[in-house]
This record gives C-alpha cells, sequence and structure tokens, in this order.
C-alpha cells in the first residue's frame, strides 16, 4: 500500500504523520524551515510562494496558538488564509465532515489545515479531495500532530546540530499525546541513538516499547544523562480518575524540577509543546530556565509551518 | 418438484459423506444418492460435474436490520444476499428496533420471512427486556412465538447478577443462551485491539482480558447453574484457550467466530479502513492463528458471517466514529473455502464448521430445528451447488446485500455459488 502522503513520484503532497516518511523528506523540511528562520528579522517578512492560494484552516477542535501560527506561516507565504471553526457551524447543524470539505472544495480550496478530535480523520479528508488539494495535519486524537513533531526536530538540530549520537527522553502523558507520538516517529527516523518515553505506567500505552524506545517509570533514571527533555502537557481532566490521583502526586514524581533536571546532561535542552500547567508537569523555575528552549520551538514553528505548505504545495497534482 | 442433481461431488460433513455421486429429491427432501430410485422421474435436471453440493450453509449471526434499520438492510435484500452466498438458514440477533424481547414482534418477523418464503429464519429472543441488562424478557412466550434461544446481542450485561439469574431462569425451562464474551468496563470507548497497532495509531483500545475475564465469569455461573451456553464472535487466543479448557472439563459450551476473523488481523486496518471496523475488534497475527488452530481442532464449533449491514454514512467517518460491522452473507463460504486452501485442510473439515458445526447448535437449541445443514435421506433439500474453482470480486456492484461495506472489497475470492435449493425448490440461480 502505498503511502497516502507521496504522491506517485514520492513527493509530499499531504503531512499527516511522521511515521513512515523517508529521512530524505524529513530533513527536506527542515533545510526548507531554515531558509525562512531570517524572514522573521525583516521589514518585509513575506515571500510569495503560495500567492493566489487558498489555505483553509479547519479547526473541528479548539485551538488559538496552533491556528495562529498556521495562519501566521499561510500569510507570510502570501497566501489568502480562511479560518473555520467547524464545532461551532456545521457540525453542530449534522453536516458530515466529507459533506464540509466537499462544500470548501467547491470555493477552490488548495490547501487544508486540519484538526480533529479523532485519529485518522485527515486520511479521510485526504482519501477524498481532488488530487491538486493538499491536507496538513494540524492534530487528530491521540494519532499525530506532524508540524509540533517537526519543529521539535527543527529545535534540537539547531541547539545539538547532529542526531546521531543524542538521547532524548519524552516525560509525561504519552497515552493520549499525539505530540509524543510524532516525536518518536521522527526522533527514530533521524537516527537518534536512544528515544527514551517516561511516565507512569497509566499513562503509557500498549506496545510502546515497539516503537524503537525504551520505556521507564522512574523519571529520575528516564532522564539520567539525558541531551533533550521534552515535556508533555497533562490535561486537567486526567486528574483525579482512575488515571491519576492527583496533580500534586503527578508532579512530585514526574514533574521538571531543578534537582531533578541536574541529572541530565549539563548542557541539556528543555522543551514543551504548550500550553504549559507550571507545577504540574514543569516547574516554573525550569520554564524560564536557562536550559529552557520553549520559546524558540513557538518562533521555529511558524518557519516549519511555511516550509510544510510550500513543500506540499510544490508537490505535482 | 422432483430433481435430480447429477454428478457432482457431494460433501455432507454431517453424514460423512464425500463422493462423486447423483442426488435425487423430491417434496422438498432428499430422496436417495447414487441411483434414481424406481419409478422416479425428475423434473428437472441439474449437471454438477464438476461442481461441489453442499448442505444449504448455516449462519449463526446474521443481522437482516428489520424490523428499525430498514435503510440498512431488508429482509427482502439480505435474504437475497444470503441465497446468493449457499445460506439456506440463518439466525437473527435481537437488536433490531425495536428489540426481539415481545413476542407479538417476533411472530410478525416470522410472519413476514414465511410471505417472502426463501431462507429459514430463527430469530434470537432478548435475554432482558431492550437489551438493557435489567428485566428477564418472558422467555417462556418467545419460544412459543419462534425464538431459539437468547441473547444480549452486543450488549452486555453490566449486573451480574441479572447475568446469573437470567442463567437461572433459562436453566429452568432448558432455553439456550447465545452471549458475547466482553467486559464492558474494559471494552468501553474502545475501538481496536489493544496493542502496538492500535497505540500506532492513537486508537483506544480494548484489551484482550475483556473477553478472558467475561469468559472465566460467564463459565463460573455456568458450573453453578448448569446452563447450556454457546458463545459467539471470539476473537482472542487466551479466550479460545479458554474455551478449549471449558470444554475439556465437560461444560455445556459451544463457540463461533465470524468469518473476518479467520482472515485478518488488526495491521489490515491500515491506514484508518473504516471497513475493518468491527465489533469485536480484529486482533493480532497470535490470535489469527489461534482461531485457525481452534477451528481446526474442534474447540470451534462454527463460522458465521456476523453480517452487518452499514449504510454509507455510518463508514465515511474517521475509524473511531464509523460504526463497527461488514456486510459477510455472500463472502461465509468464499471465505471457508479460502480458509480452506491457505491453511490447507481438507474440505470436508473447513465446511463442517458452516453446515454441520451450527447445525447441531441449532438442534440444541431448538428441538424442531433437527436437521439443518445436513443432507441425510429425509432431510430438507437445503443445499447449494458451488463452482469451487471460479473466483469471484468482491464489489459494490457484485455485492447484493444492501451494505457494501467489507474489509475484503476489491479481493478476488474462490468459490461461486451456482445454485440454491431451499426446501426442493430452486431459490437463487447464478445469471452469469
Amino acid at each position: 500500500m502505498r503511502n497516502p502522503q507521496l504522491n506517485r513520484h514520492g513527493e509530499l503532497t499531504h503531512l499527516i504523520t511522521t511515521e513512515g516518511l523517508p529521512r530524505d523528506i524529513l530533513t527536506h523540511i527542515l533545510d526548507t524551515a531554515q531558509t525562512f528562520v531570517p524572514l522573521a528579522d525583516r521589514d518585509v517578512k513575506k515571500v510569495p510562494l503560495l500567492r493566489g492560494k487558498s489555505v483553509f484552516n479547519l479547526f473541528f477542535e479548539n485551538s488559538t496558538r496552533t491556528r495562529t501560527t498556521f495562519e501566521i506561516a499561510a500569510k507570510r507565504l502570501s497566501a489568502d488564509v480562511f479560518n473555520l471553526n467547524i464545532n461551532v457551524s456545521s457540525a453542530a447543524k449534522g453536516e458530515t465532515l466529507l459533506d464540509t470539505i466537499a462544500n470548501l472544495s467547491a470555493m477552490q480550496a488548495d490547501l487544508f489545515v486540519v484538526r480533529h478530535e479523532a485519529s485518522g480523520a485527515p486520511y479521510l479528508i485526504a482519501q477524498h479531495v481532488a488530487p491538486h488539494v493538499h491536507v496538513v495535519n494540524a492534530g487528530d486524537g491521540r494519532h499525530a500532530h506532524p508540524t509540533q513533531g517537526l519543529l521539535d526536530m527543527y529545535t534540537i538540530r539547531h541547539f545539538k546540530k547532529d542526531f546521531a549520537n543524542l538521547t532524548v527522553a519524552v516525560v509525561g502523558d504519552i497515552l493520549h499525546s499525539r505530540v509524543a507520538r510524532s516525536n518518536i516517529h521522527a526522533l527514530t527516523t533521524l537516527g537518534v541513538a536512544e528515544v527514551r518515553a517516561v511516565g507512569p505506567l497509566t499513562l503509557l500505552p500498549s506496545g510502546l516499547d515497539q516503537m524503537g524506545v525504551r520505556v521507564f517509570t522512574d523519571m529520575k533514571e528516564g532522564i539520567k544523562g539525558a541531551d533533550v527533555i521534552i515535556m508533555l502537557r497533562l490535561q486537567n481532566e486526567r486528574m483525579g480518575g482512575a488515571l491519576l490521583p492527583s496533580a500534586h502526586e503527578y508532579f512530585k514524581h514526574y514533574g521538571l524540577t531543578e534537582e531533578k533536571l541536574a541529572l541530565a546532561k549539563s548542557d541539556c535542552i528543555v522543551m514543551h509543546p504548550g500550553p504549559m500547567n507550571r507545577g504540574v508537569e514543569i516547574d516554573s523555575a525550569v520554564a524560564d530556565g536557562p536550559h529552557s528552549v520553549i520559546l524558540n520551538q513557538v518562533t521555529f514553528g511558524i518557519a516549519v509551518r511555511m516550509a510544510v505548505m510550500s513543500i506540499v504545495a510544490g508537490a505535482s497534482a | 418438484m422432483k430433481l435430480q442433481i447429477k454428478n457432482g461431488r457431494v460433501i455432507d460433513p454431517a453424514n460423512k459423506r464425500d463422493q462423486q455421486t447423483d442426488l435425487f429429491v423430491a417434496d422438498g427432501h432428499v430422496l436417495a444418492f447414487g441411483q434414481a430410485p424406481a419409478g422416479f422421474k425428475a423434473e428437472r435436471v441439474i449437471d454438477a460435474s464438476g461442481k461441489l453440493v453442499v448442505p444449504g450453509l448455516v449462519d449463526l449471526a446474521a443481522r437482516l436490520r428489520e424490523p428499525g434499520f430498514e435503510y440498512r438492510g431488508t429482509l427482502a435484500s439480505e435474504m437475497r444476499a444470503a441465497l446468493a452466498g449457499g445460506i439456506t438458514s440463518l439466525v437473527l440477533p435481537p437488536d433490531t428496533d425495536p428489540t426481539l424481547d415481545e413476542p407479538g414482534l417476533v411472530e410478525m418477523l416470522k410472519h413476514r420471512a414465511r410471505q417472502l418464503a426463501q431462507v429459514n429464519l430463527y430469530p434470537l429472543g432478548a435475554m432482558t427486556v431492550g437489551l438493557k441488562g435489567e428485566t428477564l424478557t418472558e422467555m417462556a412466550e418467545l419460544t412459543d412465538a419462534g425464538c431459539i434461544a437468547f441473547s444480549q446481542a452486543d450488549t452486555p450485561v453490566i449486573d451480574t447478577t441479572v447475568l446469573l439469574r437470567a442463567m437461572q431462569y433459562a436453566r429452568t425451562f432448558d432455553f439456550m443462551l447465545w452471549l458475547r464474551a466482553q467486559d464492558p468496563w474494559l471494552a468501553k470507548g474502545g475501538v481496536a485491539a489493544s496493542g502496538a497497532y492500535a497505540s500506532r495509531l492513537g486508537l483506544p483500545g480494548i484489551p484482550q482480558q475483556a473477553e478472558t475475564i467475561a469468559l472465566n465469569t460467564l463459565f463460573d455461573l455456568q458450573r453453578t447453574t448448569g446452563v447450556r451456553l454457546h458463545l459467539c464472535r471470539l476473537s482472542s487466543a487466551a479466550g479460545i484457550d479458554l474455551v478449549r479448557a471449558a470444554k475439556q472439563e465437560g461444560l455445556a459450551v459451544t463457540c463461533d467466530v465470524s468469518a473476518n476473523h479467520v482472515h485478518l488481523t488488526d495491521v489490515d486496518i491500515g491506514y484508518y479502513d473504516s471497513n475493518f471496523r468491527l465489533d469485536p475488534p480484529l486482533r493480532g497475527q497470535r490470535d489469527r492463528d489461534a482461531i485457525r488452530a481452534g477451528l481446526a481442532d474442534g474447540t470451534i464449533d462454527v463460522v458465521c458471517s456476523d453480517h452487518t449491514p452499514v449504510d454509507d454514512e455510518g463508514k465515511m467517518l474517521p475509524f473511531a466514529e464509523a460504526e463497527p460491522g461488514s456486510t459477510g452473507l455472500e463472502l461465509l463460504l468464499s471465505l471457508t473455502l479460502k480458509w480452506a486452501q491457505d491453511a490447507k485442510v481438507p474440505l470436508v473439515d473447513a465446511l463442517a464448521r458452516v453446515t454441520s458445526g451450527p447445525g447441531r447448535v441449532l438442534a440444541a437449541s431448538s428441538s424442531a430445528i433437527a436437521s439443518a445443514g445436513q443432507l441425510g435421506i429425509g432431510a430438507p433439500a437445503d443445499l447449494c451447488i458451488v463452482d469451487p474453482s471460479a473466483y469471484w470480486q468482491v464489489s459494490r456492484q457484485s455485492l447484493l446485500s444492501q451494505s457494501k461495506h467489507t474489509p475484503f472489497l476489491g479481493i478476488d475470492l474462490p468459490g461461486r455459488v451456482q445454485t440454491t435449493i431451499v426446501r426442493g425448490q430452486v431459490a437463487w440461480e447464478f445469471a452469469g
């Protein structure tokens, strides 16, 4: 079965997941992003790569931050951008996902940026759009958040130069995290020496060891000697049920504090996809401290999303 | 009508018959094999050279969607699909709308089926009112109305006390219970088998313990009540091991698997293909191998179609939101033949799982059904003639069922039903 993200020439025509993408494509996205980073400091921040193209931000699930960074990225590529919060419009009226897509396609969309609560929804959309229309996944259920994964890879490469000898620890709610999955697949494809997943057993999905990661339940063991620590956001609704007893106990065992951070390498970088819960998964002293590259991630995120959109839009029909 | 079916390879697992011979039918019953009885004059002769002549298939789980879900399937459309698949008897689960929990509804359904006069339909009554798992139904009345046993379809009983009472009550009248083994709490919210593949796809999983814990509960309650159980749609290697042990212990238990699970695993879901959204979910390679081993050694008595018509709207959705189920009536025979081919199982043994095996479960459920799934002399002439070497492609065009959704869409399968005969009458013929 052909990877549905690639066209028959092997070009990236949709970006849905980092899993199964060739290393060359991942590297090409990071290299392209690198050419866009300096734009942010110029007076004129726009390039005309998507002039005349229509980008639709389709958010079936609320997100201000991710939607805004996609909007900025598309506008810097000179595209026309339309934002639709579907959960408050047609979905409420009973229109199906594919009806919505068909209607918007009739408005001559060139690229859909999609966030949906159901894992795999972007595949369904990609299967039903015309060949010249592209789909970029902005997060689907627990499955994937590939632009976040790629901007994390960009950040790691920026600070560490090379992936080969790194130890990267992903810490927290792996079970529900699309960011964790996208990071794990990208890290293993890019040849990181050791990828670790750290969390309590209630938040680690079954079969995780088959994704090429070492699994740790003890955070101190899990981050020992790490070059990179990626902290995951812990949703409030996971608390107080059968998954975790309390934020207090979670922070004590899995919150990143300066004390725990001292176990990692001295030049370790700390990342977080945001928005952060200070005092739940990360201590403020760490979030704002010298190891934190959390704000760099946000800046690089725009360049990476510009790279992804310009690359998929350039794929032949 | 007097029929002569000439020169076919008659395979009748119940009577251990596998021979090239002629079969004679009169007055809706099997009259003789080999030589025509004295004075027999065939009104029609069907040449079955190079074909298999097999008892009409008995399918233990086929939702025809009437009443309540006629937009997904009707008795007429789905019975035609059954005949095209060589099926002459089928069992209806009670999860219609309304559910089959009142004698009047069952009588109406039987009446509708009789008017169509095609396949033999055997409804299962709801074990609890509205399948809600709270109040027992009038099992004795429902039996008088035509129910052959009682079931919760895919809705598990949450309150174990109700389950115990249902078993005691059923045992009082020696009614059989046909139950799925799925712990409601562990299965809650799950849409795929727990494991590496579901974790990669980010789909909530159902662990195999959902099946094993439910089986242990059922067996334990069975030991105290003595009720006879038929277990529906097993999916895991560990579950099949438990059934094997229960049979060795001597518990009165039979079981079935769906034809989909004989062939597929969770990895076949691929990129969220909603045609692979099934209940129970597809599990791993080891589970599929255990299903095949269980069928071969007789732990699993029956392969059923688990026919569940779903319309396009129900499937054109993200995987987790899509409705579970697949069309299966027209695939049951072909998937059985394919299993025999793939696993090098003798045809007579493979066909036993869709003829004599389910026939025995029917006979155990209702004394009124003595001879489904076999071609003994004097048995009703329910049979099909199959070209085993003809392949057909599963496609929207080739399927007669109102639902076009199956994991096997686009696949070439062996075995074309040429003719289906019910009670000695030609009920369906392949047009070519």
